[in-house]
């Protein structure tokens, strides 16, 4: 049969180019634990991205319907075990907004000092991550150096360096020890001046905002219509954050603080000393605002965990809240209770048929929902920006599979 | 060093003549495996120690050690330790690779950045420690340096792994954007010296740092940079490491390796590091000479304390010394960027050196070019040593042989 150029058929036999399925995961560097991406690929563009999560399913939930309420905060714990302080947090006000409790004053300080670390030490893990998944190796340690001085502190605090079950029902397991809030407050001192070293090596490389800007740009719409939160949320431009406008037996913890929702407004983020401006390539909604917005939370979490420094000190009563007694049974009812976890919202719902152990415990997960948007947001990108947008994402795949 | 070598095995081959038989090829044949084994230890033991000096740095950087323990307080023999580890790994390949290829692979690798070295001088005339100088030096090693594209390709390729693939195919799209202005950024030093012959070009600059052609002109100094970052590109370092980029593509087209094979990879790459940034420090830094006149070359004290003989020699081992003090400190600054830069994406990297750098280095050729005729001095007016230039000129024949020149202009196609 003869043939010529012009011929369609020799032409795409020439130059048709094939889609190819890739596995990335759930052994892969960059996919944070065991998440499984099946990219679909023509070279380097990838069309399709579709997430399979449940390698690290442990049936949490169901043995929560077994356990006493205070028994299921380690399996809190391993959630997300980046930010295990903040999850043990979530259950115990659940706990006690079903017994209609509020912890004494110098539990509530304790709890902001302790949530606002934990939320310092995950966005160190995120940002130390994220350089990793671009390539840059050494962010990694920094932020691992600074993070190791939060959990020598939780240690100090709970004996444990990373599942710590400190808080619960009822108020804290221990008071702070002695001299604790000095060593807080020396680490907050020299940690604060290394903030402008990330923002050099990372937010402001110029080979990281080239990786990073206009990279899975989320818009706003979008982002609430996928129920995504935290700062994948605020990174959209979205002025929604818990501690603020979440239920009264949650922002009553943040009572009295000054602190500022960190979000794009009118152009630009509350104003942050050492901060770079954003860099014109970037725009709203792209993996760079969401690591900004963790970067510059950072900050005013270093400022809260100060504030209740002071105001834990201030408080005349030793006491912290006890615990609840592990037998006490629960009232009878159903409650559900959404706290600003370091990665979303992470709401814990609880029905209690009058025994010590729940009938129904469940979790909403925050990773959960900002992962679901990879399939929007990395279509059409290059094959190297998908670890920039999971990186971006933050998500912790224990706290998706439960 | 062929010169200084042969001279010192004449008696040696005389003896060797004399008890096996009646032919000098028999010495030839032993000062050449002697140049090899020296060039491939040099290579060799350089690359044991830029990975110990690699993690040092690494560790440094990272506010971390690095290696303490084996080998005493600062973890000398913790690549040897390293090495014994490969060595004694399970020598895997996938089950459905290409046998051949999978490991002829980290092979090509290793030969060509090995033999990169033979046409590269150490010392400068008149006791050149090359193993072979070649009029095309340059472009000799530019080529062979470019071989070794071919092993990770071929790597890649005959993986049978998705993820290898895709390294390959990134190293196929990288070479052809930095070999552009990195050929282009090599030809500026050869304009100025009017040789490809790399001992010729390093005795250009010879006289002080003010000589070398770096501060030669403000194009010139732009031409080094524009170097340095192809060649950081060519040898596949950080922040160009596309073709292994382990935070996306797990191993890129080493992913399939272990053991030894996959340490031959690493050892050519630590290969081509030397390589590239000896020939930056030949090309523009003025090689084996120093960054003052101290008079150590020929004609200096050194001759005339000793004598041209031992005093010539303990000169140019002086340059060689010089030469690899140069090559490490750029070394160095290629580590020190690959644990500080993130990666580039690949459409990046082409744009950085298709757009940029190979526009960069066209106008920056042309720049010097017009300054060597209006300037021919340098900025710095410096001393021009013309007799030596025309004596070296004479000195290697630079016309190739004319029968290379004839094209068949005759024969139809086939």
């Amino acid at each position: 049969m003869q043939t010529s150029v012009e011929d369609p058929r020799v032409l795409e036999f020439d130059v048709r180019t094939d889609e190819m399925l890739v596995n990335m995961g759930p052994q892969h560097p960059s996919t944070h634990g065991v998440l499984r991406l099946v990219l679909r690929t023509d070279g380097e563009v990838v069309s399709e991205v579709t997430p399979h999560i449940g390698y690290l399913h442990r049936c949490a939930e169901k043995i929560g319907e077994n356990l006493a309420v205070r028994q299921w905060i380690p399996y809190t714990d391993r959630m997300d075990y980046l930010a295990a302080m903040n999850m043990n947090l979530g259950w115990s006000l659940a706990v006690e907004k079903l017994h209609g409790y509020a912890p004494p004053e110098r539990g509530r300080h304790l709890r902001v000092i302790i949530a606002e670390l934990g939320r310092i030490a995950s966005h160190l893990v995120g940002m130390g991550a994220y350089g990793l998944d671009l390539g840059s190796f050494s962010p990694f340690l920094y932020a691992f150096r600074e993070r190791e001085k939060i959990l020598d502190l939780f240690e100090q605090a709970c004996g444990a360096r990373l599942t710590y079950s400190y808080l619960t029902p009822g108020g804290a397991t221990a008071d702070l020890p002695a001299g604790w809030t000095t060593r807080c407050l020396k680490m907050l001192d020299e940690f604060e001046p290394i903030l402008p070293e990330y923002h050099t090596l990372l937010t402001s490389n110029a080979i990281f905002v080239k990786r990073t800007c206009k990279v899975g740009v989320l818009t706003a719409d979008r982002a609430i219509s996928y129920g995504v939160s935290g700062p994948v949320l605020r990174g959209s431009g979205v002025d929604f954050d818990l501690r603020r406008d979440g239920e009264p037996c949650y922002t009553q913890m943040y009572a009295g603080y000054d602190f500022q929702v960190i979000v794009e407004r009118a152009g630009s983020y509350p104003a942050t000393t050492g901060a770079p401006p954003p860099p014109p390539e970037a725009v709203l909604g792209d993996s760079w605002h969401r690591f900004y917005v963790r970067m510059l939370e950072v900050v005013q979490s270093i400022s809260l965990v100060r504030q209740a420094i002071a105001l834990y000190e201030a408080e005349e009563g030793l006491d912290h809240g006890q615990p609840f007694k592990l037998g006490a049974k629960l009232p009878v009812g159903e409650t559900y209770l959404e706290t600003e976890a370091p990665r979303g919202q992470m709401g814990f719902y609880l029905v209690s048929l009058g025994q010590p152990n729940p009938w129904r415990a469940r979790a909403r997960s925050s990773s959960f929902c900002n992962l679901s948007v990879i399939g929007e947001i990395g279509r059409g990108c290059l094959i190297a920006d998908i670890p920039a947008i999971v990186g971006s994402l933050d998500i912790v795949m224990g706290e998706i599979d439960r | 060093m062929a010169v200084t070598l042969n001279r010192a095995l004449d008696a040696l081959t005389g003896w060797l003549v004399g008890s096996i038989g009646d032919d000098a090829a028999c010495g030839y044949a032993l000062a050449a495996i002697l140049q090899a084994g020296m060039l491939l230890n040099l290579v060799a033991i350089s690359g044991l120690v830029f990975i110990w000096l690699e993690r040092k740095i690494a560790g440094r950087i990272q506010d971390r050690l690095g290696p303490t323990r084996t080998g005493g307080r600062f973890g000398w023999l913790q690549t040897i330790a390293d090495g014994l580890k490969l060595l004694c790994k399970e020598d895997l390949m996938p089950g459905k690779a290409d046998w051949l290829l999978f490991r002829l692979a980290p092979y090509i690798g290793l030969a060509a950045s090995l033999s990169a070295f033979l046409a590269l001088p150490f010392s400068g005339m008149p006791h050149p420690f090359v193993a072979q100088r070649l009029d095309v030096a340059v472009f000799f090693v530019l080529a062979v340096l470019g071989l070794e594209v071919f092993s990770v390709i071929l790597a890649g390729y005959s993986s049978a792994s998705k993820w290898s693939l895709f390294g390959a195919m990134r190293e196929a799209a990288q070479v052809v954007s930095y070999e552009v202005p990195l050929g282009l950024c090599a030809v500026t030093p050869v304009m100025l010296a009017g040789s490809m012959d790399l001992v010729t070009i390093g005795d250009a600059q010879q006289g002080g740092f003010w000589n070398w052609y770096l501060l030669h002109s403000p194009f010139a100094f732009i031409t080094f940079g524009v170097y340095f970052t192809c060649a950081t590109a060519s040898v596949n370092r950080a922040p160009f490491d596309l073709a292994e980029a382990e935070s996306e593509l797990v191993g890129g087209f080493h992913t399939e390796y272990s053991g030894l094979r996959w340490s031959l990879f690493f050892l050519a790459e630590y290969g081509s590091m030397m390589l590239v940034s000896l020939l930056a420090a030949i090309l523009f830094l003025g090689g084996w000479h120093g960054v003052l006149p101290l008079g150590l070359g020929s004609g200096g004290w050194l001759e005339a304390l000793l004598g041209t003989g031992i005093g010539g020699y303990l000169g140019a081992l002086l340059g060689l010394v010089l030469l690899l003090t140069k090559g490490l400190l750029l070394v160095i600054f290629m580590m020190w960027a690959r644990w500080s830069l993130p990666r580039l994406r690949i459409d990046q990297v082409m744009t950085t050196c298709l757009k940029y750098c190979t526009p960069i280095a066209a106008v920056c050729f042309l720049g010097a070019t017009l300054w060597q005729a209006s300037l021919p001095n340098g900025l710095l007016l410096r001393p021009y040593n013309a007799e030596l230039l025309r004596a070296q000129a004479a000195g290697p024949v630079a016309t190739p042989p004319a029968d290379v020149l004839i094209v068949d202009t005759a024969g139809g196609r086939p």
